[in-house]
């Protein structure tokens, strides 16, 4: 306990960062993400390291790029609209195969939408984030610790897989404050980077980075190399938290803060002998399919409770091959489910069970 | 056990640090805690208020819909939130600026002139402080020991002095 200090969610993804090595920063400002960047501003020149504010969201992930390209920890945050600005950028990335940690503090849309929470860019995140077959993994935490240790984690994965991870977060998560520890020895593996741009003292071919590949032959075998590596990943990645689950007859499944309302649910519904329990996938991509096809087999009705229109939703029916019911509860628009919304929900799935 | 505190009132009148400074006080105090304020294209003058939760268990939902605790510090948060407390639960009202009585029989109601309280004891900033001394007085929220040690978390070492002031403040609302 005496090392645990307050800090808000989006301060302990900064501390976290650095902490994991990262000393480049380049971003844009944009509620309701801003003290992530506050944060770096104040503490990478202290360290020696690189805070920039860019001109732009689309010049900021092509700063990434750049020092990507050179085999450095780097990252960028934004928040909705400012990550559909990065999303070309996203796409190149992953055209080069350059590991990079890029955090999304969602807010509602679609469009300028508003500055209150949201979940409403799980697709945008999940199935590409940008022109061409490519993936990101996806990471969701639903703590302020889990923000800085997730943190930790994505870069360690962006590096071993030379891909983009995101931490995929909500304005909740990035403005509620709760204590968090982070060490001051986090552990990093040193991935080797051949590939990196750093010169070549006459001693080597120069390296190229690049994600134009003219030649119709050759790009089609890059892209089947790059999902060798996507099925590696989801085999060996997914992580998810059961809650109550061993006897459930209906499994709330939910992440990020929608995962904390549903756990108040979930408590309560219990107080009132109702057989349910909670997944709470922790990687969005690859989604934890493996934990909810095992579900599959012994609930008798899903519901996904999220802060979109019903997006998770689908992979939760394509996890489980739609052996039973999948029910949706929801708010938009900045809103969140209250407990007691999730637990009418319960209440009404339990209401048509056989 | 679990309390919900809602701080509410105009930007400027330290509702984010009053509770910041209650939620280190209960994680001094080895308690679960989470802040979460309202957020938006405010400023100065314009609406603030902030969820704390102080609880012997992991903490779900950071949101607090229905408070144990409410402080109200100007008259819209009194009208917003009134009716939202916990029935048996504590209104905490600024009564230098909010001239009407709250309605309800079933909640707890300690009418506190805090802001000429503040102005009283020369720190006319620290109306919110002196509203902590009497939720730490009228509720088990967190405990009156060790005040100072939670100040000096919320407070810089480049305002040091304003720890003291912070403490009389406290203890003035809790000795009225």
């Amino acid at each position: 306990m005496a090392n645990k200090v307050l800090m808000k969610g989006n301060e302990a993804i900064a501390e976290a960062a650095i902490k994991a090595g990262c000393m480049h920063y380049f971003g844009y400002p944009i509620t309701p993400q801003t003290e992530i960047a506050a944060y770096m501003a104040k503490k990478m020149p202290k360290i020696g390291g690189v805070f920039l504010q860019a001109e732009s969201e689309v010049a900021a992930i092509n700063m990434v790029y750049g020092v990507s390209s050179t085999g450095k920890r780097v990252m960028t945050s934004s928040s909705s609209p400012g990550i559909s600005l990065k999303s070309e950028g996203l796409s190149y990335m992953a055209g080069s195969d350059l590991p990079t940690l890029v955090v999304n503090v969602e807010r509602g849309g679609p469009g300028l939408g508003g500055i209150q929470p949201s979940q409403s860019d799980y697709f945008q995140a999940t199935k590409g984030g940008g022109h061409g077959d490519f993936h990101m993994i996806v990471l969701a935490p639903s703590s302020v610790q889990e923000m800085a240790d997730l943190t930790i984690k994505g870069f360690d994965l962006a590096d071993k897989y030379r891909m983009t991870s995101m931490i995929l977060a909500d304005g909740t998560m990035g403005q509620m404050m709760e204590p968090v520890e982070i060490s001051d020895d986090v552990q990093i593996t040193k991935y080797e980077k051949p590939w990196a741009t750093t010169g070549t003292n006459c001693e080597r071919k120069h390296n190229i980075v690049n994600s134009l590949s003219l030649v119709p032959e050759e790009l089609e075998e890059l892209n089947y190399k790059r999902y060798e590596k996507y099925a590696q990943i989801k085999e060996n990645e997914q992580m998810a938290e059961e809650f109550m689950m061993d006897d459930a007859e209906i499994c709330v499944v939910a992440f990020g803060i929608a995962a904390r309302v549903s756990q108040n649910a979930v408590v309560e519904a219990r107080k009132q002998g109702i057989k349910v329990g909670l997944i709470r996938p922790i990687t969005l991509w690859p989604f934890p399919e493996k934990v909810l096809s095992k579900a599959a087999d012994k609930v008798k009705a899903f519901i996904s409770v999220e802060l979109s229109m019903g997006q998770m939703v689908e992979d939760i029916k394509l996890a489980t091959s739609c052996k039973k019911p999948v029910e949706l509860c929801n708010r938009v628009g900045g809103m969140i489910p209250s407990p007691e919304q999730v637990l009418a929900k319960i209440n009404e799935v339990k209401g048509g069970l056989k | 056990m679990s309390t919900q505190i809602l701080i509410a009132g105009f930007g400027g009148q330290g509702v984010l640090f009053a509770g910041k400074f209650l939620a280190y006080k209960g994680l001094t105090e080895g308690k679960q805690v989470s802040w979460l304020p309202s957020y938006g294209p405010e400023m100065r003058g314009g609406t603030a208020n902030c969820s704390i939760i102080l609880s012997d268990d992991p903490i779900g939902s950071p949101i607090v819909s229905n408070p144990d605790v409410l402080f109200a510090m100007n008259l819209p948060s009194l009208d917003k939130y009134e009716n939202d407390v916990k029935s048996g639960g504590t209104i905490i009202v600024d009564s230098t600026l909010i001239k009407r009585k709250v309605e309800r029989d079933d909640v707890n109601v300690f009418y506190v002139p805090a802001t000429q309280m503040a102005a009283d004891i020369s720190a006319p900033a620290l109306a919110n402080m002196i509203m902590v001394g009497k939720a730490i007085k009228e509720t088990n929220a967190v405990s009156f020991e060790g005040l100072e040690e939670g100040i000096k978390k919320v407070v810089p070492p480049k305002k040091a002095d304003m720890i003291s002031l912070n403490l009389k403040a406290i203890e003035t609302g809790y000795n009225m």
